[in-house]
């Protein structure tokens, strides 16, 4: 139906509008497991909080999942390389998130002051670690990443964990982190009232804030100080995917060129300030619902911007640059993506149905007497 | 050439955590329909206890969920961060169900599993119903589509190799979904999780009757899981995959291997019951041997030959040897590949690359292969039969066992005796890790049997890993083992919890053991 080269670029859209969906869907419970500790002072307000998002954060996840079978399905060597290569990165991911599951369910299953403290903190972890991690991982993406493949195409990551823990990469980590918590603030302001709420509000500033002047600090960082790449060879876009096929030149501005072949791009840099300032003063007014979509759409800015930056790159090679993956040759085969594409279509809107279904279900807010009413039935 | 211990640990760590993801799978799989069940008559009869039972067992279900749920995270990464080769040569196949697994399967379970646990009060039965149901379907369908995914790594059908991208590439979708192979995957493995569900209700239940306490919760609960274990287990026998052994060659091979089939046999080939097999010297040392039941169960036929070990493995060799010069021609055409008169001689031999690559084990230029290395490589193509045969007929003899146990179950829950019995109650509470044990000798059967193969023909084991340091392999695997036995404690510990409260930690008043209300 589309050629190979539109679908390409649809993938790409795609694999964006997965990240953006996992960010803005488990971002928010992600964020209010950041928060728990800090905003739930008492055990019944930490329940409360944990209720937010009880019947949904499983839900929430399978956008982690889906995004990691999409990108296997769409971008074979991506995943292969990215996950292999982030080895430790990944497996600190995994890790964190094993407490999630758990922290929600077995936690008020005991009435004991150190067990339900002890899967409190590993619902933070389970929230804070994978956000910090991906925004690490993306700021290394934007710099390039040291790997190679040999004639068979077997990947070879040459970097260690510790190198992907640089200055630049970490900043990005902060970014990350402090856009998903603010979505979480929001998140939480609207599902509490009183002190709960109060906090909530209060967190949604503070790291509202720190996402802007992080991501304008990561920005003029990125203008100044980091080269980006540039294919310099003829590509055959609608072609088989064999990234050893072109040639690839490190220079400096590179990544800024996008916009200025596409102007009007310079919206994706402009949403992700105005939705952080107006999801922060919606808040702050106590439009809750508000604030909830305006840090969705601040955090589908910082995502898109730093996506669009490194078109058409995925996963930039530093140490030999001709490995580096594209949309063009880090892709699956013409078929797999048109049926892909297909089953996309026709099942995201279904899950978007089905999911606003479930929230409108669960809709209101969440109260200690709810909690106290639905002792054993509720987290 | 990758090291062996690299590939050792790697296999070693996939077979753990996809073993101990196992262990919540096919509970999930067969309580998600007892629910139904109950909740169903709670609907149709509007009796609470039934509303009880649906949520007592859902509450047990829930704890089971959350392990599954943590443990199936690492599945959906780990090929990427342990098996990268595999992810890039047949990611454009294995990727797609996998996807799809998650936008078809997994976001109907896990959206909907939350309102089943959450949602009593806000919805009204009919559609708390239908909530179940829903996540119950999005169970099975997950089951489906991991399987297919499965299938497509025992009999890879649907795909061609492409030398260009190196890699398999996907040719007909449809060829993948509805591979035969799959589709008996598929209803024998959810037919065993039904079973697993069905034991861990009955034996509980069994075990309140044993003790005398909350009655009728406990009978009406036994005679459920009674009626829908026998259906289960009758279903994994007679659906058994055995069904699909004819179908591929992986089949064939594992058919030989776990029957301690060396030599071919004239039609229709006896069953060995019992069997002592001698691998070095190709031969059992024992047997007794039942005649033509292997070829009826085998073929479903009278006159087809079903291939013994020493023939399947000079069938190996002669692909081996034909699969030395496909390496060496895609060689040439990686390095050449305009080259039509080279791709028209590596077309036609192009389906025995997989057998050339076998000899990657043992020299990174397969054309410098000597025959000690082809001898070595024709020998790997066959998996060690002992443990084959034994696991084999330790899960035959389990499902016969839990046969009767059921059988017996639904014989005296009909004649309404069942609950003075006792030597049925406690034979129920004994069987109760009987199910799982099954299932995971059924999954060695099944990973063990395709080795040294991850997809059957086209892409060896030892080929497939990340190539990642042997040190980090120690790491990660005693990371996951760790990690897994600690939450694993902690949910046997809630688990054992939970039964002893009994319906009673619902808190509703009527019954035993009732909580001191905080």
């Amino acid at each position: 139906m589309f050629d190979y080269e539109t679908l390409k670029i649809i993938w790409w859209l795609l694999v964006g509008v997965l990240l953006v969906g996992f960010a803005i869907m488990d971002g928010h419970d992600m964020g209010v497991g950041t928060l728990l500790p800090f905003v739930g002072k008492s055990d019944l307000e930490r329940r409360v909080i944990i209720n937010t998002v009880g019947p949904h954060w499983d839900g929430n996840q399978v956008w982690f999942i889906t995004g990691g079978g999409a990108i296997f399905a769409a971008w074979p060597l991506v995943y292969a390389t990215a996950f292999s290569g982030f080895y430790w990165a990944m497996l600190a991911v995994l890790w964190a998130l094993f407490f999630r599951p758990v922290g929600f369910d077995y936690r008020s299953k005991i009435n004991d002051p150190r067990w339900r403290s002890t899967w409190d903190w590993g619902l933070f972890i389970g929230g804070a670690v994978p956000p910090l991690i991906f925004g690490v991982a993306f700021g290394n993406l934007l710099q390039g990443v040291p790997f190679h493949f040999d004639d068979n195409m077997i990947s070879y990551y040459t970097g260690t964990f510790w190198g992907l823990l640089n200055p630049f990469a970490l900043l990005c980590g902060v970014v990350s982190t402090a856009m998903i918590t603010f979505h979480g603030a929001n998140y939480l302001a609207h599902r509490t009232e009183g002190d709960i709420q109060r906090r909530a509000i209060t967190a949604s500033t503070i790291f509202g804030l720190l996402l802007i002047v992080c991501f304008s600090l990561a920005g003029i960082w990125l203008v100044l100080g980091i080269d980006g790449y540039v294919i310099t060879s003829a590509v055959d876009t609608g072609g088989m995917a064999n990234p050893l096929a072109k040639t690839v030149a490190r220079q400096a501005g590179a990544w800024l060129a996008n916009y200025s072949r596409e102007p009007l791009t310079i919206l994706l840099p402009i949403i992700a300030y105005l939705g952080a300032l107006a999801g922060i003063l919606a808040v702050r007014s106590r439009h809750t619902l508000i604030a909830f979509v305006a840090s969705a759409l601040s955090l589908s800015g910082v995502i898109g911007t730093a996506g669009f930056s490194m078109y058409p790159f995925v996963m930039p090679s530093s140490s030999d640059l001709n490995s580096s993956l594209t949309v063009w040759d880090g892709v699956s085969s013409h078929l797999t993506l048109s049926i892909m594409f297909w089953a996309t279509l026709i099942l995201m809107p279904m899950i978007v149905i089905y999911t606003s279904w479930a929230y409108r279900v669960m809709s209101g807010k969440v109260t200690a007497s709810y909690v106290k009413q639905n002792d054993h039935a509720a987290y | 050439m990758v090291s062996e211990s690299l590939v050792d640990l790697s296999r070693l760590q996939f077979a753990a955590t996809a073993m101990y993801h196992f262990l919540f799978v096919p509970l999930t799989l067969g309580m998600t329909w007892i629910l139904v069940i109950m909740e169903s008559v709670y609907v149709m009869t509007g009796k609470t206890i039934y509303k009880d039972m649906t949520r007592f067992w859902g509450k047990l279900f829930g704890i089971n969920f959350a392990l599954g749920v943590t443990t199936g995270i690492t599945l959906e990464f780990q090929f990427g961060t342990n098996w990268a080769y595999y992810s890039h040569y047949v990611g454009d196949i294995f990727g797609a169900p996998l996807a799809l697994e998650g936008m078809m399967a997994f976001f109907l379970e896990s959206t909907f599993i939350g309102l089943f646990f959450f949602g009593w009060d806000r919805l009204s039965r009919q559609r708390h119903l239908l909530v179940t149901l829903l996540m119950a379907i999005g169970t099975n369908l997950s089951a489906l589509w991991i399987l297919i995914a499965n299938g497509w790594m025992q009999n890879p059908v649907g795909a061609e190799f492409n030398y260009v991208t190196m890699r398999m590439e996907l040719t007909d979708f449809w060829a993948v979904v509805f591979n035969p192979d799959a589709q008996a995957k598929f209803v024998h493995t959810v037919s065993a999780g039904y079973d697993t569900g069905a034991m861990f209700v009955l034996s509980i239940s069994a075990w309140y009757l044993l003790r005398g306490r909350d009655l009728e919760f406990a009978k009406r609960s036994f005679r459920i899981a009674a009626a829908f274990g026998l259906a289960s287990v009758a279903s994994v026998i007679v659906l058994g995959d055995e069904s699909g052994y004819t179908v591929g060659e992986a089949q064939q091979t594992k058919l030989a291997a776990m029957e301690a089939m060396w030599e071919t046999e004239p039609a229709p080939a006896g069953l060995n019951l019992i069997a002592l097999p001698n691998e070095a010297e190709m031969k059992n040392d024992f047997e007794i041997k039942i005649p033509w039941v292997m070829g009826l169960i085998g073929t479903r036929s009278i006159s087809k030959q079903i291939p013994g070990i020493i023939e399947i493995k000079e069938k190996n060799r002669e692909r081996i040897i034909n699969g030395i010069q496909s390496v060496k021609l895609l060689e040439a055409l990686r390095k050449d590949q305009s080259n039509a008169d080279l791709k028209a001689r590596f077309d036609v031999r192009k389906d025995d690359l997989g057998f050339g690559l076998l000899l990657k084990k043992y020299t990174a230029d397969v054309a410098q292969a000597t025959p000690e290395m082809i001898e070595k490589a024709v020998n790997d193509t066959v998996p060690r039969v002992s443990p084959m045969f034994w696991s084999f007929r330790l899960m035959v003899g389990f499902g016969f066992a839990m046969l009767a146990l059921f059988g017996f179950a639904a014989w005296y829950s009909v004649q309404g005796s069942f609950a003075s019995r006792r030597w049925l109650l406690r034979w129920a509470l004994w069987f109760l890790p009987i199910p799982w044990m099954s299932c995971e000798l059924g999954w060695f059967v099944a990973e063990y049997g395709r080795q040294p193969w991850t997809v059957f023909g086209v892409l060896p084991t030892h080929l497939s890993v990340s190539t990642l340091s042997v040190n980090s392999l120690y790491g990660s695997i005693a990371g996951f083992v760790g990690f897994y036995t600690i939450l694993l404690i902690v949910e046997m510990f809630l688990m054992v919890k939970f039964v002893r409260q009994g319906p009673g930690s619902l808190g509703t008043g009527r019954y035993a053991n009732e909580p001191a209300h905080a």
